[in-house]
């Protein structure tokens, strides 16, 4: 029991407040975005602060979801947030399983994968072997360049060496090879604990805008983060919602689409978020235990 | 001269049986281990070695006719070039600045916030917070900018605001002076929350008998933070800290790239985004990996020095 006075319950009362005040901070913009969105023309130009629409329309979402760029780099994230975690997880997860075993030069491997955390060739040299690679302009320079985060790859071998031994004994006497210890006893097992990764994996997927800014010149095949910069950053949301104006008489005020661009983008990670939450404090806490 | 081959073939029998107990303990197929690894390796091979082969490229005038074998060698052209221009120490001083002021201010708020939820004794509602402060960590940051220009943008809700009050609307997305601040306040309201993870790990650990005891001898809560709870996060914080301090050339490349414009170019220019204007947009490849292998330098010195300063301080080091 802590010590707690007339003063330390004050204490306690201005602490608790705060923290509601930090937490709504966190919450006011998605609000205040969500009203936007569904606000009608009238509401845009009557209130200067608009935190509750007299008359709810979904103008805006019609409009966002007309044009056929939205929609096409909707897919192309999907696809590459998709395909990019998959090739993520079988990268990382046999990589990290090999070097979880005692075999002959898995220190040299380690400290390859280490010193990467430590320095990295930068931007142009990369640029320049993705290039070589035949990569540009498609959407495996967004998969493949990213293949495996080495951090992700030191928690997930420190999490298949906390894997019990005799595991491993069992299997051999009954004649199992690595191969088939890692697809039948060790990935089952270790199913949360690659859910956990795919999640993370799958997030940096779906954020990922500077990888295609890099690689990516066809506006066939940028991804939503590229179209929503335009549409709410650079302030042209016409001009980045091509398609769009041909299907609406009176399109909706810009405002309200960007607004609305911003909650589709986001609404995936707000769907995750329960999920991923349930996993990540263990996650980075496997990642801070030392050998 | 009898006893001899009894003793030689007892040898050879220990030995048999050694290499076959041997043979069991030691694990069969190791190809089969290689074969998992090879993916992964050829990975790093490719897309993290293969690039530091070509930073050959910062001692080259190169051209993408001519290729790596065909362009000419200038030695440290690009470096010198790097230490005259204006511009590029500019950009150096301003990469600089946003790492100076991030750790001044956005580092320490993690632990404020999670000495803050620590105290907080009903768990329903530390729960709550905490679910709530770690949600910004998962935007992208096309989103969190995107969210900051449309409430600060000319008739943005700020802006509003102001006006309301009768203060002079402030144009903040293109005044040089406001660019730093916001640089490091996203930062704070993005990252604040996810950095306290690590810190509460901590303070979980520490033994409750210890409070019991400093309120025995007459603590109060100011003094029980102070001699317990800061203590049992010192060495995490340090850890943090020589982390934070080894990425001081990491300014972090979308955000910034995201948040300038012409007006803000000057102040805001940093060695990511430099690389990334002079290599990609003006093709001047070889100047631009020179600055991009500076940083990397600078970078893992920075690493190197910090975390031999923590070992001497009796924290441990990273590796």
């Amino acid at each position: 029991m802590k010590y707690r006075g007339v003063t330390g319950r004050i204490a306690d009362g201005i602490n608790a407040v705060a923290l509601l005040l930090i937490a709504f901070s966190m919450l006011f913009p998605f609000f205040y975005i969500f009203a936007v969105s569904f606000s009608s023309l009238e509401d845009v130009i009557r209130s200067d602060l608009l935190l509750w629409p007299t008359e709810w329309v979904t103008d805006a979402y019609e409009y966002v979801l007309n044009s056929d760029q939205f929609v096409r780099s909707f897919f192309v994230t999907v696809y590459v947030t998709v395909v990019g975690t998959f090739v993520n997880i079988l990268f990382t997860a046999t990589m990290a399983y090999g070097l979880s075993r005692p075999v002959p030069g898995r220190r040299i491997i380690l400290f390859m994968v280490v010193f990467t955390l430590l320095f990295q060739a930068g931007m142009i040299p990369t640029y320049m072997v993705v290039k070589e690679t035949g990569l540009i302009d498609t959407l495996w320079s967004l998969i493949l360049p990213v293949a495996i985060n080495p951090f992700n790859l030191i928690v997930m071998r420190q999490f298949f060496l906390n894997i019990p031994e005799e595991l491993h004994e069992a299997a051999i006497i009954d004649g199992a090879n690595h191969l088939q210890i890692f697809s039948r006893i060790i990935l089952p097992l270790s199913k949360p604990a690659l859910a956990a990764f795919s999640l993370f994996y799958a997030v940096t997927h779906w954020n990922n805008y500077f990888s295609a800014i890099l690689y990516i010149n066809d506006p066939a095949k940028w991804p939503l983060q590229v179209v929503l910069r335009q549409i709410v950053i650079v302030n042209e949301p016409d001009a980045a919602l091509r398609g769009a104006q041909r299907m609406m008489e009176n399109p909706p005020p810009p405002e309200t689409v960007q607004m609305a661009a911003i909650l589709l983008t986001t609404l995936p990670i707000l769907f995750v978020y329960p999920f991923l939450q349930k996993y990540f404090v263990k996650g980075v806490m496997l990642g801070s235990v030392k050998e | 001269m009898e006893p001899k081959p009894v003793t030689g073939r007892l040898v050879r029998f220990s030995v048999r049986m050694k290499r076959r107990t041997q043979r069991i303990r030691r694990p069969p197929h190791d190809r089969y281990l290689y074969l998992l690894i090879l993916p992964g390796l050829l990975y790093f091979l490719l897309y993290k070695y293969l690039p530091m082969l070509g930073l050959v490229m910062s001692f080259q005038d190169y051209s993408p006719f001519l290729g790596f074998w065909d362009s000419p060698w200038v030695g440290w052209k690009h470096f010198r070039t790097m230490f005259a221009e204006p511009e590029a120490l500019r950009v150096i001083l301003n990469t600089l600045e946003i790492s100076f002021l991030q750790i001044l201010f956005a580092f320490p708020l993690p632990i404020i916030l999670a000495i803050m939820i620590n105290e907080v004794r009903l768990t329903l509602y530390k729960r709550l917070i905490q679910s709530l402060v770690y949600l910004p960590h998962f935007l992208s940051w096309v989103v969190v900018v995107g969210i900051f220009v449309v409430f600060l943008k000319s008739d943005g809700i700020v802006n509003n605001l102001l006006k309301m009050a009768s203060i002079q609307p402030i144009p903040f997305l293109t005044s040089p002076e406001w660019f730093k601040p916001l640089i490091v306040f996203q930062v704070i309201w993005k990252e604040s929350g996810w950095g306290t993870i690590l810190i509460l790990a901590a303070l979980a650990g520490v033994n409750p008998q210890l409070y019991e005891a400093a309120v025995m001898d007459g603590a109060n809560r100011w003094q029980q933070i102070w001699h317990i709870t800061l203590p049992a996060i010192r060495s995490t914080i340090v850890i943090l800290l020589i982390l934070r301090l080894g990425s001081v050339m990491d300014t972090g490349f979308e955000q910034i790239f995201l948040m300038l414009n012409p007006f803000t170019m000057e102040v805001g220019n940093v060695l990511d985004t430099y690389v990334y204007f002079k290599g990609i947009q003006q093709g001047d490849i070889s100047f631009a990996t020179a600055v991009g292998m500076f940083k990397g330098v600078v970078g893992l010195i920075l690493v190197v020095i910090a975390n031999r300063l923590a070992r001497k301080y009796g924290e441990g080091g990273i590796y």
